[in-house]
């Protein structure tokens, strides 16, 4: 079974073939023009990983908290991080990269604060 | 008469002003002062809460937020006053300044070197005339980046977002996330602006259709938007009767152009291109009013934030030596746009660069395997070959300063050579 | 006004709040009685008032013998002194009226001697090399054109706005929206007006300035009944500009349906094209379309060959009053003793109103018997816009209220502290489309794409209401749906 896909890594965004097996693992790639391209193929073939940012409200501030998975995540994990997101409470002050779930969802990456929001 | 003198005084306190005075300092000018609108400094990169930013320039991809950190750390390190909630009013072509603020009240001041990094505005809805109601649910989408990122307040439930620029991707994810329902991206262009990154990341990711050729073509709903109609377009970008489709939706995104805010510009006498609506700049950046530079996206809308960061560092550095009187002579070579190219900057070259000089353009459509050429006097001067260059990423062009010594001719030409994906 | 549960009782209810409702509210702030002024909008010159051109007409226009001729030229006369003692911007530029060909000079030959008849001062015809010379940019193509000098733009709902205040300030009572559902006569004598809130209204003396809406109420309450075109009319607004394309206002020669469409200044420094005509069935349908703006933008190339709106900023539409008498109807109403009108109010409604107005209250005045109030509250001083300040009155601004010191509109120059000042105005603004045309913040090139935050933030603090009500125009129309955090809970998201 075949897929295509578009690599993301570069703006050649080359339109690579992936050949799948029954079973729906990776086995091949062409269309890439450098190995990065197989690399992202592979991964976005066997699970796609993406970096998850939002905003969450910060009770006692106006200003929202910006905050990220400090590493890639699953894709289908990404509805369930955020309705997680919901039953987060942070409290202020924070600053860039406290934690504020360490170890989303167990993936290994911790979702953690990209801005800085004082006490009143 | 003025209230205070500096020896460089930058306008904006986004990425571009803060590396400016970065480079101004670090080249030795001890009086600088920044002036900056917004409560905080950081600039629109404050409600970019997105990654992507940094990958050249700190070799990690960063937020916005930690991207304008890391130079606002900079600046108060080097103890650089940035004047916040501060609006500048008015500057002169003799490089005086009026600004005003709730602290320090109306403030005339008097500058060395004047920086203007101003940054961007977005296209209103007027500037395309959209016919259809006028009701509450249309924004830009940089303001409802304001009011979801800043203020913690959703704009809508139903989306459509017009415009495939990057804003408007990186929006469609971002409203999608936070909980609303993203109906279509419709872009009047055969192709879309944004980057490839940004159409899976954003759109394919979340199952929103992307509608290319398409443009919003009627708008309805009496005080709340309730529903937009699409249509088709041909290759006059005209619409295509009997094509329409209804979208139900309560918000409407415009995400159709940014332009360089270059009110306060002009009024200092600083000679506009029509090309970029920024600046005409040397590669000193310095532009047509001496002593007064331009960086970042007042200067032309840029894509990377590094190269606003990189861009905005020689502005700085230029700044600084034309405080110390130390400025290369008028600058004696033109560049122009040749086929395929639109709006290189800078537009004039002195005959003795004191760097390298980065010439920056946009492709005028697609090209694959494809190269930009840099002539003079009928010589090529330079070849860069690529497998893609594409109107939504600039180019930049390095010619080494050494070039510049025996060029035959005083005219730069840029072009492209290669096919034209779209024609 | 006394007022009892939802019953509320005033001398006089006056059912309009655009500029012809409110200059004969303050004609009647004039006298000892009580006034009420029923809006179904959310704010003063919701209708045609505020979407036309701006235009104080000279007159010449109108039939001779017409309310139109007889209104406009008495109005006009009296803008200038008004505007001044308003503080609402006017400015006499002028105005040609161009021709093409024979037929065009006859119709302008035709103007001049009508204008003559009306009583308008100094109207000349010109040579194509006259006009040409006046204003370069006209269409080379022209032979002849009528020179208005006495033509003059303003900002009509500002006017409007600044009318309601003093109005206000002397006692009328203004309440929006309030759509009126029936008026009928009232057993013993006067008026009952119910409204689609619910409540009701008693008054001796009704009077419809109910623009759009006029021969819907009419038909109520007299038993020969009108019948009203609405004709809808689009324009394009382009940015402001030291480089104008032209000093006066250019109109093209009159036809069946109208002035036509014209190019003109607006006393704010845009540049505005239109109006088209277009008769519709909905008369609150004030949508724009393809093929309105399409036919506004062609005829206009007809004056203006360089035509270009690569800066424009907005387009909006208004819809005027058209009744088949192709007049306005003023006065009494014949069979309705106690309801009088001021209907059929399109082009020159804005030059006339505050001519129509005392005439109108004058003869209400007569049938009620009022006498004049001994003392009245002069109009507000309003400060000087920030926007047109000198340097140094700027720095005393900053100095008095550092409110002054915060530009929330970039693009027009507009401070914190005019936009609360025109919350708090005696018919204060409540909605961000209320605060934009009081203070001119998100009428810019922007439009509000930078202020509409902080102006919504204002509006929320001054008002007392939270963020999310806010609205654009009242009604449903709302900014913001909810809060990040709802929808996170999810609350509030997805159908």
């Amino acid at each position: 079974m075949d897929k295509i896909i578009t690599c993301i890594n570069c703006p050649v965004g080359c339109r690579m073939t992936v050949t799948l097996s029954d079973a729906g693992a990776f086995v091949s790639v062409s269309g890439n023009t450098c190995p990065r391209g197989a690399k992202y193929a592979e991964q976005e073939c066997t699970r796609p990983l993406r970096v998850v940012t939002a905003v969450l409200p910060v009770p006692g501030s106006e200003t929202p908290l910006s905050v990220k998975t400090s590493s890639p995540v699953p894709k289908e994990l990404i509805p369930e991080i955020m309705r997680l997101m919901g039953n987060v409470s942070v409290s202020l002050p924070v600053a860039v990269g406290d934690v504020v779930v360490p170890n989303v969802l167990q993936t290994g990456a911790d979702i953690v604060a990209t801005r800085e929001l004082f006490s009143l | 008469m003025t209230d205070q003198h500096v020896d460089i005084l930058i306008i904006g306190a986004g990425p571009a002003g803060l590396a400016a005075a970065i480079a101004a300092r670090e080249a030795g000018v001890e009086s600088i002062l920044i002036l900056e609108r917004e409560k905080e400094p950081g600039g629109i990169l404050r409600q970019c809460i997105h990654n992507g930013f940094g990958l050249h320039r700190f070799s990690e991809e960063l937020t916005g937020p930690e991207y304008a950190k890391r130079d606002v750390d900079h600046v108060r390190q080097l103890g650089i006053p940035v004047r916040c909630g501060a609006t500048v009013l008015s500057v002169s072509p003799d490089r005086t300044v009026t600004c005003v603020s709730p602290e320090f009240g109306f403030s005339r001041i008097s500058a060395g070197a004047v920086v203007l990094a101003m940054g961007c505005r977005e296209r209103p809805r007027g500037t395309l005339c959209t016919p259809g109601t006028r009701c509450a649910g249309i924004y830009s989408a940089g303001t409802a980046q304001r009011f979801v990122n800043l203020e913690g307040y959703m704009p809508g439930r139903r989306v459509v977002i017009l415009g495939s620029g990057d804003i408007g991707l990186i929006m469609a994810r971002r409203m999608t996330l936070q909980g609303a329902k993203v109906l279509a991206c419709v872009e009047i262009m055969p192709y879309s602006s944004g980057l490839n990154r940004n159409i899976v990341q954003c759109l394919e990711d979340y199952g929103i259709p992307l509608y290319l050729s398409h443009t919003v073509t009627d708008i309805h709903g009496r005080e709340r938007l309730s529903g937009v109609t699409v249509s088709r377009v041909d290759e006059n970008r005209m619409p295509v009767p009997g094509s329409e489709i209804r979208f139900d939706c309560d918000t409407l995104l415009l995400s159709c152009g940014l332009i360089p805010e270059n009110e306060l510009s002009q009024g200092a006498g600083v000679e506009l291109s029509p090309l970029t609506s920024g600046p005409v700049v040397s590669e000193t950046l310095e532009t047509s009013v001496p002593g007064i530079f331009a960086c970042g996206n007042v200067l032309h809308v840029h894509d990377l934030v590094d190269h606003v960061s990189s861009e905005s560092f020689r502005a700085g550095r230029a700044a600084a030596a034309f405080v110390r009187a130390s400025s290369p002579p008028a600058p004696v070579f033109a560049v122009k746009d040749g086929p395929g190219v639109r709006g290189t900057v800078p537009q004039k070259i002195s005959a003795r660069p004191a760097e390298d000089v980065s010439l920056m353009f946009r492709p005028d459509d697609v090209y694959r395997n494809a190269a930009a050429v840099v002539e003079c006097g009928g010589a090529e001067i330079l070849r860069k070959k690529a497998m893609i260059y594409t109107p939504g990423e600039m180019a930049v062009l390095t010619l080494k300063k050494e070039v510049f010594e025996n060029l035959p001719d005083k005219v730069i030409t840029v072009r492209m050579e290669g096919e034209k994906q779209h024609g | 006004m006394i007022q009892s549960e939802n019953m509320f009782q005033s001398d006089i209810l006056i059912a309009g709040a655009g500029i012809t409702g409110v200059s004969l509210a303050r004609e009647l702030s004039r006298y000892d009685v009580s006034v009420t002024v029923l809006d179904r909008g959310e704010d003063i010159a919701e209708g045609a008032t505020k979407a036309n051109s701006g235009i104080v007409h000279a007159g010449y226009d109108a039939k001779p013998g017409t309310a139109k001729a007889k209104y406009n030229v008495l109005g006009a006369a009296m803008f200038p002194s008004l505007c001044d003692e308003l503080s609402v911007p006017y400015r006499k530029c002028g105005a040609l009226v161009i021709g093409f060909d024979d037929k065009d000079r006859q119709t302008l030959e035709d103007l001049l001697q009508r204008g003559r008849r009306n009583g308008v001062k100094n109207l000349r015809l010109l040579s194509r090399e006259e006009a040409l010379s006046a204003e370069p940019s006209l269409n080379p193509e022209i032979t002849c054109a009528l020179d208005v000098p006495e033509s003059a733009i303003v900002s009509p709902y500002e006017l409007a706005y600044a009318m309601a205040d003093d109005a206000a300030l002397n006692g009328v009572r203004f309440l929006f929206d309030q759509e009126i559902r029936s008026v009928s006569a009232d057993p013993g004598s006067g008026w009952r007006i119910t409204t689609a809130r619910g409540d009701l209204f008693r008054c001796k003396v009704f009077i419809n300035c109910a623009g759009a809406s006029g021969a819907a109420l009419h038909n109520m309450i007299s038993d020969q009944p009108l019948q009203m075109t609405h004709r809808r009319g689009q324009y394009y607004l382009l940015d402001r500009s030291p480089a104008q394309p032209f000093t006066r206002t250019i109109f093209q020669c009159p036809s069946a349906m109208g002035k036509g469409v014209l190019v003109t200044q607006s006393v704010h420094g845009n540049l505005l094209l239109g109006p088209n005509a277009e008769d519709i069935d909905d008369p609150l349908d004030t949508a724009t379309t393809a093929e309105g703006l399409a036919s506004v933008l062609a005829r206009a190339a007809r004056t203006w060959p360089k035509l270009s709106v690569r800066s424009n900023i907005t387009n909006f539409s208004g819809v005027r009053a058209h009744l088949s008498s192709d007049d306005f109807q003023i006065g009494p109403v014949p069979d309705a003793p106690g309801a009088f009108e001021a209907i059929g109010i399109e082009s020159p409604g804005l030059s006339s109103a505050p001519a129509v107005a005392v005439d109108l209250a004058g003869a209400v005045a007569s049938f009620l018997s009022l006498r004049k109030k001994e003392n009245l509250v002069p109009p507000r001083r309003p400060p000087k816009p920030f926007h047109d300040m000198t340097d140094e009155e700027r720095a005393e601004a900053v100095r008095s209220d550092p409110a002054y010191g915060n530009i929330v509109c970039r693009c027009e120059v507009v401070t914190e502290a005019e936009i609360r000042e025109a919350l708090r105005r005696p018919v204060g603004a409540r909605s961000v489309d209320g605060v934009k045309r009081r203070t001119r913040a998100g009428m810019g090139r922007c439009q509000g794409g930078f202020c509409s935050p902080r102006v919504a933030q204002i509006i929320a603090e001054e008002t007392g209401i939270p963020l999310r009500s806010v609205t654009k125009c009242g009604g449903e129309s709302l900014l913001l749906v909810d809060t990040v955090e709802s929808f996170l809970k999810g609350g509030a998201g997805n159908d």
